[in-house]
């Protein structure tokens, strides 16, 4: 048990708010649960105030999207000196750009699907049917679009025709100026926990996810019922470690520190490909990080409450 | 920390998962049908940012209470738990407090309503009573007809009873009485069973239109003729910027019309006090039904209703609403002159707390929605107020709660958003194209946003 006083954040500005203030309130009842003080905060004009005028001993950041996982936040609690929960500033942008993480892999011989980073103003500028036919002869289809940043695949669609492709952009560019268009690698999605404890950096048992429509859409993620999981995910030996090994070396890679989570396809050759990877995972009631924990017989009490002594020890160090 | 279970991973765990998989809800295939559409979506996700300072949501229907004396109120509740608490913490009648429902014939009198209290039943909020007729009259499969567009939680209420919405049209003097009278003709053509028209006449949500007194009379003809019930909601009735009232339909026909009230828009809608009135024999399955769903409406909010009804001066509070509400429609209106991109129409209320506004032809309310949330501006796409998909070119704006100058803001921010819009739409060639695949899943706002 601990005397330990924590803040957690969550809410925030982003399109995933709701998402974040459960995973906020999930958090904390598990901590709560160790035996530590736990104070709920927005990310909002009084956090500052707050942090200096209540000197939590560490933060954990429970905020998706925006600036609790492009580094906002985390430059801010450096500014201010409070130990945190994560990965510093710097990494965090990084991971937070899909298309940046994407290349720091793809540079070193991981597999990641083949993609394209396209501006709005690209379009724009040099016409969108003209863009948008030379990347259909370049990439094929089907095609995945997604936001280049911001997570719970919200303006991610599918395209399996090039008609729909137009009406696709406008979409997923409602949520953002740049989209990431990437070939659709089809086979078994997966996500892979890692959690850092004094020996480094480790997977826990990936999760499967199945859809029942096929698409791990917001629905699919936070609605209980719609998706199947299986944790651990059905793969042989043989392909399980290496999905745990593609998720520890992108957490290498990146920077990251503490925990993150690495979403992989797996095709039926047993290839594992990078999609993207999160240093501020879901926490809810029907999030996969959780759901590694259990496979891993553990709890996110019991991990979470490891990390926050990592934090406050690494910060007494330095 | 010691971390186990490094990969591989075993084959089984504790909590039940493995091989076979799980679902996160073990209830999946115990559910009614009826609960099917009951799921979150990303749009009720956007919608939680709309809570935020830094958004202006022009969202949300909430009532504005700055007006409310408070202190004035808060004393008298403490004298009511010290002097009655043993009655107003205790069961009440299933029916409602007897004092309180002779007060409500005397507010519905205001709209030419007589009415004996025997025939009203009290109900936690209008939408309660909205939910016991629908539990009454509707059997699966059943057709109730509604505005097009018509109230969020109506809609949602209908669907929970498998009853089958078909809109009629409506223009600037509400529902049209020819095109009620083409859908009761088209649906008895095809053998189907209406049980109801739901009508908002007066100040709709979300049209924010007034049916017209000379539509009342041939609307209440066409629904005898056809042997279909009217249900009557009239929650903003006393809310009209000239002073003026409208007869309500009840006050012309009584066998045929169950009217539903509430106290959410002129008192408080925290305390969730509505009513039903009607006819003797509803009534009494109206009680019964209630009765089941509650055993009886809450006897303290009731009371505090009660009072407030007989020591203040509701009818000056209600023209203070009235007053505020009327400064927050003349903004939204001029600032919506002042800002919109041409190809922009909207409705221009004379009462309630909704504008409805239609925009240019390609975008899509919803599927612009997050680009709005970006630009920390909401509204609720109009797509929430059909159940057959359209709505899509529209939105409800509320100008209730937000202050006079973050209206402006918000219709500022809302401009933007749409210049954004109608741009991208632009450079895609997706002007006048097919509906966009959008946000996913049902779109219902919260209680807030209703």
């Amino acid at each position: 048990m601990s005397d330990r006083f924590v803040a957690v954040l969550a809410g925030g500005l982003s399109h995933e708010r709701e998402v974040s203030l459960r995973s906020g309130r999930r958090l904390s009842a598990a901590l709560r649960a160790h035996g530590m003080t736990v104070a709920e905060w927005d990310a909002d004009s009084h956090l500052l105030e707050r942090l200096r005028a209540e000197r939590p001993d560490a933060v954990v950041i429970a905020l998706h999207g925006g600036e609790g996982e492009n580094g906002a936040v985390q430059s801010v609690l450096d500014i201010v000196g409070v130990p945190y929960v994560g990965t510093d500033p710097r990494a965090c942008r990084r991971a937070w750009d899909k298309p940046t993480a994407k290349a720091e892999l793809d540079r070193v011989g991981l597999s990641t699907p083949d993609w394209v980073v396209l501006p709005h103003t690209t379009f724009r500028e040099l016409g969108a049917r003209a863009v948008l036919d030379a990347l259909v002869a370049r990439m094929g289809l089907p095609l995945m679009l997604k936001p280049d940043q911001g997570g719970s695949a919200l303006g991610a669609h599918v395209v399996r025709d090039a008609g729909e492709l137009p009406a696709a952009m406008v979409g997923c560019l409602s949520y953002g100026d740049t989209v990431l268009v990437e070939r659709l690698v089809e086979g078994v999605e997966v996500a892979v926990a890692v959690v850092e404890d004094e020996n480094g950096p480790r997977a826990l048992p990936a999760v499967e996810i199945v859809p029942e429509s096929g698409v791990y859409d917001y629905e699919a993620r936070y609605v209980a019922g719609p998706t199947t999981y299986h944790a651990p995910a059905r793969l042989d030996e043989g392909t399980a470690r290496a999905v745990g090994e593609l998720a520890v070396a992108a957490h290498r890679l990146l920077g990251l520190r503490d925990v993150s989570r690495t979403d992989a396809i797996v095709t039926p050759n047993g290839q594992a490909h990078f999609l993207e990877v999160n240093v501020s995972p879901g926490l809810t009631e029907t999030s996969l990080l959780p759901m590694a924990f259990e496979a891993a017989g553990t709890s996110l009490g019991e991990v979470y409450a490891g990390l926050v002594e990592r934090a406050i020890t690494r910060a007494s160090r330095s | 920390m010691n971390l186990p279970g490094a990969q591989p991973a075993r084959q089984q765990n504790p909590g039940g998962s493995g091989p076979s998989g799980r679902s996160l809800d073990p209830h999946l295939g115990r559910y009614a049908r009826r609960a099917e559409g009951m799921r979150a979506s990303e749009v009720r996700a956007l919608f939680a940012v709309a809570s935020r300072p830094e958004v202006v949501s022009l969202a949300g229907g909430m009532p504005n209470l700055a007006a409310l004396p408070l202190d004035a109120l808060a004393e008298d509740v403490a004298r009511l738990v010290a002097a009655e608490g043993q009655t107003v913490l205790q069961y009440g009648s299933a029916q409602g407090l007897p004092t309180l429902r002779e007060q409500i014939c005397e507010v519905m009198a205001l709209e030419g309503i007589s009415a004996h209290p025997d025939d009203v039943v009290v109900t936690v909020g209008s939408q309660m009573a909205l939910d016991m007729v629908t539990r009454v009259f509707c059997d699966p499969g059943d057709v109730v007809l509604a505005e097009a567009p018509s109230y969020v939680g109506a809609l949602s209420t209908f669907s929970a009873y498998q009853a089958e919405v078909v809109h009629v049209e409506m223009d600037d003097h509400g529902l049209v009485p020819e095109a009620l009278r083409q859908a009761l003709g088209a649906l008895a053509a095809r053998g189907r069973r209406v049980k109801f028209l739901y009508t908002i006449p007066n100040f709709h949500n979300p049209a924010g239109v007034t049916l017209a007194v000379a539509r009342r009379s041939e609307v209440l003809e066409i629904c005898a003729e056809h042997g279909v019930l009217v249900v009557e909601d009239n929650p903003y009735g006393l809310l009209g910027f000239s002073d003026q009232t409208y007869p309500a339909l009840r006050s012309v026909e009584q066998d045929n019309v169950v009217y539903l009230g509430s106290f959410s828009k002129t008192f408080a809608s925290g305390l969730r006090v509505g009513w039903a009135l009607a006819p003797h024999a509803v009534r009494e399955k109206l009680v019964l039904a209630a009765e089941s769903a509650t055993l009886c409406p809450p006897a303290f909010t009731q009371a505090v209703v009660s009072r407030f009804l007989s020591r203040y001066d509701w009818r000056g509070q209600v023209k203070q609403f009235r007053a505020a509400y009327r400064e927050r429609r003349d903004a939204m209106l001029s600032a919506l002159d002042q800002h919109l991109p041409a190809g922009c129409r909207w409705t221009r209320p004379e009462g309630g707390f909704y504008v409805w506004l239609t925009v240019p032809e390609g975008v899509d309310t919803k599927a612009m929605l997050p680009r709005a949330v970006t630009q920390r501006v909401a509204y609720v796409p109009g797509t929430a107020f059909y159940a057959d998909g359209l709505g899509s070119r529209q939105m409800r704006l509320s100008y209730c709660y937000p202050t006079p100058e973050r209206i402006r803001e918000g219709v500022r921010r809302l401009a933007s958003v749409l210049e954004g819009e109608l741009e991208l739409l632009d450079t895609f060639g997706a002007r006048g194209s097919e509906q966009r695949p959008g946000l996913t899943g049902p779109h219902s706002p919260s209680p807030d946003t209703a």
